[in-house]
């Protein structure tokens, strides 16, 4: 079976200043990025046709502007309380190390700086 | 302890220097990340899971209090107010800034410290017994012959570009407690019939996905003849150590793939070609290092110890902390006392930077200004007068660092883990710390006795699980955690690898397992056998059983 084709994926990377985790925010035409701190706050393909183009996107930027390193696909479910990563690796990757919950994403509000 | 000469400091700036400048060029844009990861890599700088990770040396694990107290303050002032203990005798640190990496290590060049030989294909910081120095029963102390090789390898030009990682550890004891039969090359120190003393050389140890134990390929050699010799196997393996598949470069393959013998005959060939030239040791050189390693001055003490034995009479758990933390020192009225780095129910090896300066003071007040870390994650302060053990204990308790638990099932060796790191495939620390939480009565512990547990999150093994009484490994199993049980490995002299019981466990069902494994231990020993002496005896199957249920 192949679910590629009907998963939520976003693009996740590390920052290059301080390697902070960041998924990309694509402007609504899709040729321009910002990354953004907070998982929900990334631009989501519903589709792995979007996906690819996104990650294309996140590639480029990630080669031609220097904010980032190793931009990858990963894939999301929406629940209530916001987008939350499928795999469980990256949900460690979203919120910080489980056991410190005093350090990484999960410690401090989405909006973190 | 060895402090620099201008040579060592001139290098080490230097470095310091080229790296600010070659991270300036990276967020410039100048260089590209695949231009970039090489560098960052040789000065210690991975790419983790949440950030930045910095290893940085701690050669032979030997610091001194001025060094550990910089090591408190740079995980204050740059990272998040703590640091990690390795498997390696190093430090890692989880959050630092790849802007302020240059920041951080000219602050650790102004104690003589850095990151070099922590990462990349050369020869890796050497490592050896906590113990060098104050062990009872010691040839020699084995700092002074690592830091030889420290300064023999460090960029070294021959050796920068090798197949694959190489780790040497030096132990100058009997009782092995540098795992040197599960390094590249294991350097043991021997008498010969005439009472020379010389090493015993090992080599093809290693763990990760293919493990070996080392092969003993001489059986002594002089001390002079060390560099030479050690240069003779390098060459080797430099020109026959795979470089075609990552997971066949170590030297452990080339050792298997070439035959024991044959690789032997080849290193004996190459050495007969260079044992004199100038690589062999003149005695004056060895003088002038050894010099740095003189003891201190230790004062004249009778052995009686009567403050310490009074509160070991009428406290409990100041007796068992002596019990297990505390070691014979080689001179009368002294002992080595072992900071615990493994409180209940915390990660394994981290200490936070309030921790690390009140170790630095206790070594400054107790152990003249002296600090070992322990490749089971623990730190030692290795020159303690026995009657003030009272003393130091309350100290480090008041700074939950007075767990008395080093050599007991709680002493458990973890990995990162999927918590922090990258490679990854399951988490380490969580298990860690619900299996110290589970054994966390003391008297139970004491009852099971020496019961090594070592975890890692993937094959690679940084965790040392095939060296563990118990080994624990973490996989990843249809996107799940998932934990493989082995039993019967060993670290010791008598080293030896783990065999897989069975079939793996989830997260929620280890705990249980390792319980059932101790249970089987303790129902089945003979008096005063040690779990692994009970495993030697009565072998898998009543583990199995126990674990798996009857088949």
């Amino acid at each position: 079976m192949d679910f590629a084709d009907i998963t939520d994926q976003v693009v996740i990377a590390s920052r290059l200043s301080d390697g902070r985790v960041v998924f990309l925010a694509a402007e609504p035409d899709g040729a321009r990025g910002a990354w953004r701190l907070s998982l929900d706050e990334a631009s989501v393909a519903p589709d792995d046709a979007r996906a690819q183009a996104l990650l294309a996107l996140g590639e480029a930027a990630a080669r031609e502007q220097h904010r980032v390193v190793e931009p990858y696909l990963i894939e999301v479910e929406r629940t209530a309380s916001g987008l939350r990563p499928v795999v469980y690796r990256e949900r460690i990757r979203c919120l910080g190390p489980t056991v410190r919950s005093d350090l990484g994403k999960q410690a401090t509000e989405a909006g973190e700086v | 302890m060895y402090r620099y000469d201008e040579y060592d400091r001139a290098l080490v700036q230097d470095r310091v220097a080229q790296f600010r400048r070659q991270v300036a060029r990276r967020l410039s844009g100048e260089l590209t990340e695949e231009q970039f990861r090489p560098l960052r890599l040789m000065n210690g700088l991975y790419l983790q899971l949440h950030a930045y990770m910095l290893r940085v040396a701690i050669p032979y694990g030997t610091l001194d209090a001025r060094q550990l107290r910089k090591l408190a303050f740079i995980a204050r002032r740059y990272d998040k107010g703590y640091g990690h203990f390795t498997t390696r005798q190093n430090i890692q640190y989880n959050w630092p800034k790849l802007e302020e990496t240059p920041d951080i290590l000219a602050e650790l060049a102004e104690v003589e410290m850095h990151a070099i030989q922590t990462s990349g294909n050369c020869i890796r910081n050497v490592t050896s017994d906590q113990y060098a120095g104050a062990a009872a029963g010691e040839i020699e102390d084995p700092r002074i012959w690592c830091e030889i090789i420290r300064q023999w390898s460090t960029l070294h030009p021959e050796f920068s570009f090798l197949p694959r990682k190489f780790k040497i550890a030096v132990t100058g004891a009997e009782h092995d407690r540098a795992a040197v039969k599960v390094h590249d090359i294991g350097l043991v120190m021997r008498r010969d019939d005439a009472g020379q003393a010389g090493f015993e050389v090992i080599v093809g140890g290693g763990l990760g996905r293919t493990p070996f134990i080392g092969k003993t390929i001489r059986a002594f050699l002089p001390k002079e003849d060390l560099l030479s010799y050690l240069e003779a196997i390098l060459r080797i393996y430099n020109q026959l150590g795979r470089r075609d598949n990552k997971f066949k470069a170590r030297i452990k393959v080339t050792l298997h793939e070439t035959g024991a013998e044959e690789f032997t005959r080849l290193v004996e060939e190459e050495w007969a070609q260079i044992k004199d030239s100038s690589l062999k040791l003149p005695k004056h050189e060895v003088d002038r290092i050894a010099r740095y390693f003189e003891p201190p001055a230790f004062r004249a003490l009778s052995k009686d110890a009567p403050a310490t034995e009074a509160r070991m009479a009428r406290d409990r758990d100041f007796a068992a902390w002596v019990r297990h933390n505390v070691a014979d020192h080689k001179i009368a009225g002294y002992a080595i006392a072992n900071v615990s780095l493994k409180p209940i129910g915390k990660p394994p090896g981290d200490a936070s930077a309030e921790q690390m300066d009140v170790v630095a003071d206790l070594a400054d007040d107790f152990s003249f200004g002296e600090i070992r870390v322990t490749h089971s994650q623990n730190l030692v302060l290795p020159h303690v007068e026995r009657d003030r053990l009272p003393e130091l204990y309350d100290r480090l308790a008041s700074a939950d660092l007075g767990a008395a638990n080093v050599g007991l099932l709680s002493d458990i060796i973890a990995c990162p883990g999927l918590d922090y790191c990258s490679l990854a495939n399951a988490r380490s620390i969580p298990i860690a710390e619900r299996i110290t939480e589970r054994f966390a009565d003391r008297e139970r512990l004491e009852l099971i006795g020496d019961l090594q547990i070592k975890i890692s999150g993937c094959i690679n093994a940084c965790g040392h699980h095939h060296v563990g009484h118990i080994g624990i490994l973490g996989v990843d199993r249809k996107g799940e955690e998932h934990y493989q049980i082995q039993i019967g490995g060993s670290a010791s002299e008598n080293a030896a690898l783990g065999k897989i019981l069975g079939r793996g466990f989830s997260a929620a069902e280890v705990v249980d397992v390792v319980e059932k494994i101790v249970e089987t231990y303790l129902a089945h020993r003979n008096e005063g056998e040690t779990f692994i002496e009970t495993y030697g005896r009565i072998g898998q199957e009543p583990f199995k059983e126990r674990v798996y249920g009857a088949a």
